[in-house]
């Protein structure tokens, strides 16, 4: 029943009440008012306040202590492309902020959303050299997106705000925000207002529609094209817009490293993984196509080799969001700037089917070559050791919807080519900035992420050991990651040059190992060695059968090498098969 | 082929603006022939006006990465024949009569008079600024400061205003 006196009230009173809080309480309910449900983070003097009002929302905002405040934004990073959530952290001034840097760099070249919140000294202090004050703004420019300075509690809502939209739109990417303490500890009346408007940005623009029909010209025209997509399709959304626009046209279609997944690997018209040690077929035929159709991607080094040699003969069209990317390494005869997921579409309308079998069938004999000579010896090695790629094809045959990530190195290469990707967000790996230690992190967020997938991760004794501390993580959080440590005693990717460019020298590049077994069992992880190509399946089963995480270390060969290779500074069509 | 390119960079009036560009210059290992910095004609938006000596596709990369900042509204890139470029240059020179001549010749202002120098103003292109500076030099330049080149452009359109009012009409 209504008392008319309430209603009353209600209709006539413009001012809201909100309420009086604290600012490290308005950062928190800030992040959880933004859709957060987990942050990773690591306290310390400067963001004590936040912390504080955390354990009053510990039940609607789960945090994961990590180790160390890199591996902090590597599992933000892991969870956020488990997820294409934007993954949170939380740390402490000076060398909590300046141990961030490694993450942020990794996600803004892998366009990975991550917001930071770090703690800074009073404003009163600022610029007095205080206890763990650095100037994080400046230090932080051109490894964020964007990145803004907190000094008043009444800001702190709108700059979290500002930071979850610029984080996750457009080509997304890191964003940091530094709190003073005083702005952490002053009152401010709370309310959270999501953004989605801020003149100096353009995430969105529209399609030129134009550019569409002159892509479809080429499109039409070409008798060899071939469409190379990368991480924009996964970050867009836009997976089926792929598929529909591969399936009507009927070109044969290469995926970079971080494009993995976003087309299943059984698709009949997707031909492989494109750079250095990519597939042959789209390498080698690079040189023959008449068309190259960049799809959400960017023409990394990677990628193109030498650019000046990279599609030779082939007209370029280059559907991209970010416009920066237009032009920059390779010259797009026809740009199309915008979100694929618009785009795609437009452009398959206009497209008219044809027949490719000739060109397909040429992809198909590459791909027998490369099997032949490179694929079948090494998921089915003939000597006495263990390798990488029978580890991977084991484990792929085991997980079949497991999520992989990898760290960097060799194992990544491997990982990558013979894993076996079902669907969309299966691989999460550490493309444009190569960081090691980024593997054990990421897995710990992806797992954290999407905890209803198996999440597998490929390590080397190298790269395992640059985050080893989130073992810890890993018991603490009970989070059941898969870890497949490919031991093998060396930094494996640099012995590879070694090898090959320097003469055998292999300078600092031997490792003298740990007991990994002492070391699953200090960290309460159930462990496995397995050195014999007979005990291979069954190790993998025992991993899959039991919960949790669990550390299988395959002893491989110590020399083993990763090919197909384009080597450094050729054309991607001198790819070499050993 | 290097030649020169006069940016217009509109931003946010923001703390850490100028770093937030200059590293993208940086970055590329790209040299600032001239910079100057002021807020624009429309209240609250800052406006930067740099000078590069590059080629031109470096340039109109450069320029699509600073306007891939968040805070910065619009990046235009210039030649030096679409803008009127202008510099101001203070001299602090030894008295003498030879001055006098050279001032009213190359319509100088005299700023200050001293006992033992006076301070001159000339604005002007740089190569006129450089080239009173090699006619002083003689009668001996205590000092000499420039301003870095301001522009503007020689088209009626403002596009900056068009621009505006395009991101109004989307939002």
């Amino acid at each position: 029943m209504s008392t008319g006196f309430k209603d009353f009230k209600n209709e006539d009173s413009t001012e809201k009440v909100l309420p009086r809080i604290r600012g490290a309480e308005a950062a928190i309910r800030s992040i959880i008012d933004a859709g957060t449900e987990t942050v990773f983070g690591y306290p310390g003097g400067s963001i004590i306040p936040v912390y504080d009002a955390l354990y009053d929302y510990r039940d609607q905002l789960n945090h994961i202590l990590v180790r160390h405040e890199q591996c902090a934004v590597h599992a933000a990073q892991g969870y956020a492309r488990a997820t294409g959530r934007t993954g949170v952290c939380i740390v402490t001034s000076g060398p909590g902020a300046t141990n961030t840097v490694t993450g942020l760099a990794d996600a803004m070249r892998d366009s990975t959303p991550v917001v930071v919140i770090s703690g800074q000294v009073g404003s009163s202090a600022l610029g007095s050299d205080a206890f763990q004050e650095v100037n994080f703004i400046e230090i932080t420019q051109s490894v964020t997106k964007w990145n803004c300075q907190v000094r008043r509690p009444e800001d702190i809502a709108e700059a979290i705000a500002k930071a979850f939209y610029i984080a996750n739109t457009g080509r997304p990417g890191p964003v940091m925000i530094d709190f003073t303490k005083d702005a952490q500890v002053g009152m401010c009346d709370y309310e959270y207002k999501p953004v989605d408007f801020i003149r100096s940005y353009r995430p969105q623009v529209d399609i030129d529609r134009d550019a569409i029909r002159e892509a479809a010209q080429l499109i039409n025209l070409s008798r060899k094209p071939m469409i190379l997509f990368g991480q924009g399709v996964i970050l867009g959304g836009a997976e089926n817009e792929l598929r529909e626009f591969i399936e009507k046209s009927g070109i044969p279609a290469a995926s970079t490293l971080l494009g993995l997944s976003a087309l299943p690997s059984d698709h009949p018209l997707y031909v492989g993984m494109l750079g250095m040690h990519g597939n042959y077929g789209p390498n080698i035929k690079n040189r023959d196509c008449d068309l190259l159709i960049g799809v959400g991607m960017r023409f990394d080094d990677r990628v193109t080799s030498d650019p000046s040699q990279f599609g030779i003969n082939a007209k370029v069209i280059h559907l991209e969001i970010d416009p920066a990317e237009i032009n920059k390494v390779i010259y797009a005869d026809v740009a199309v700037q915008g979100d694929v997921k618009l785009s795609l579409p437009m452009l398959t309308e206009m497209i008219t089917p044809a027949d490719r079998k000739e060109w397909l069938d040429e992809f198909t004999t590459c791909r027998n070559i490369e099997q032949q000579e490179v694929v079948a010896h090494t998921i089915a090695p003939k000597g006495p050791h263990l390798r990488m790629g029978e580890v991977v094809d084991a484990v792929s045959r085991n997980f079949e919807d497991a999520i992989l990530v990898t760290d960097v190195g060799q194992q990544q290469m491997f990982a990558s080519r013979y894993f076996k990707y079902k669907r969309t967000r299966s691989l999460i790996t550490s493309g444009g900035l190569g960081t090691m230690g980024f593997g054990l992190p990421a897995a710990i967020g992806a797992k954290i992420g999407d905890p209803q997938r198996e999440v597998c991760l490929f390590v080397g004794d190298g790269g395992l050991q640059m985050s080893l501390q989130e073992l810890g993580t890993i018991y603490q959080s009970e989070v059941g990651v898969k870890i497949i440590l490919m031991n093998n005693g060396y930094l494996g990717m640099v012995r590879q040059w070694q090898e090959l460019f320097y003469d055998r020298r292999y300078s600092f590049t031997e490792l003298v190992n740990p007991d990994f077994e002492l070391i699953a069992r200090a960290n309460h992880i159930p462990y496995r060695l397995v050195e014999r190509h007979e005990d291979l399946e069954d190790a993998v089963r025992e991993m899959k059968e039991t919960p949790g995480a669990f550390i299988l270390e395959a002893r491989v060969e110590k020399e083993e090498n990763v090919f197909p290779m384009v080597p450094a500074g050729r054309a991607v069509h001198d790819v070499c098969l050993e | 082929m290097q030649k020169d390119f006069i940016l217009v960079i509109f931003s946010e009036n923001k703390v850490g603006l100028l770093s937030q560009v200059t590293t993208v210059f940086t970055h590329r290992n790209m040299n600032i022939e001239s910079i100057t910095a002021s807020e624009s004609a429309i209240a609250g938006i800052h406006k930067l006006t740099i000078v590069v000596h590059d080629t031109e596709e470096r340039v109109s990369n450069l320029a699509k990465q600073i306007e891939k900042k968040v805070d910065v509204l619009k990046v235009f890139c210039y030649t030096p024949d679409e803008v009127v470029l202008q510099e101001l240059a203070l001299y602090k020179v030894q008295r003498g009569r030879n001055v006098e001549t050279l001032v009213r010749r190359h319509n100088v202002r005299i700023l200050e008079i001293h006992d033992d120098y006076i301070v001159l103003e000339k604005t002007g292109h740089r190569d006129e600024i450089r080239e009173l500076y090699r006619m002083l030099e003689p009668y001996g330049v205590y000092q000499i400061v420039c301003s870095g080149q301001v522009a503007i452009i020689k088209s009626r359109r403002e596009l900056l205003n068009e621009y505006l009012q395009q991101m109004e009409r989307e939002q």
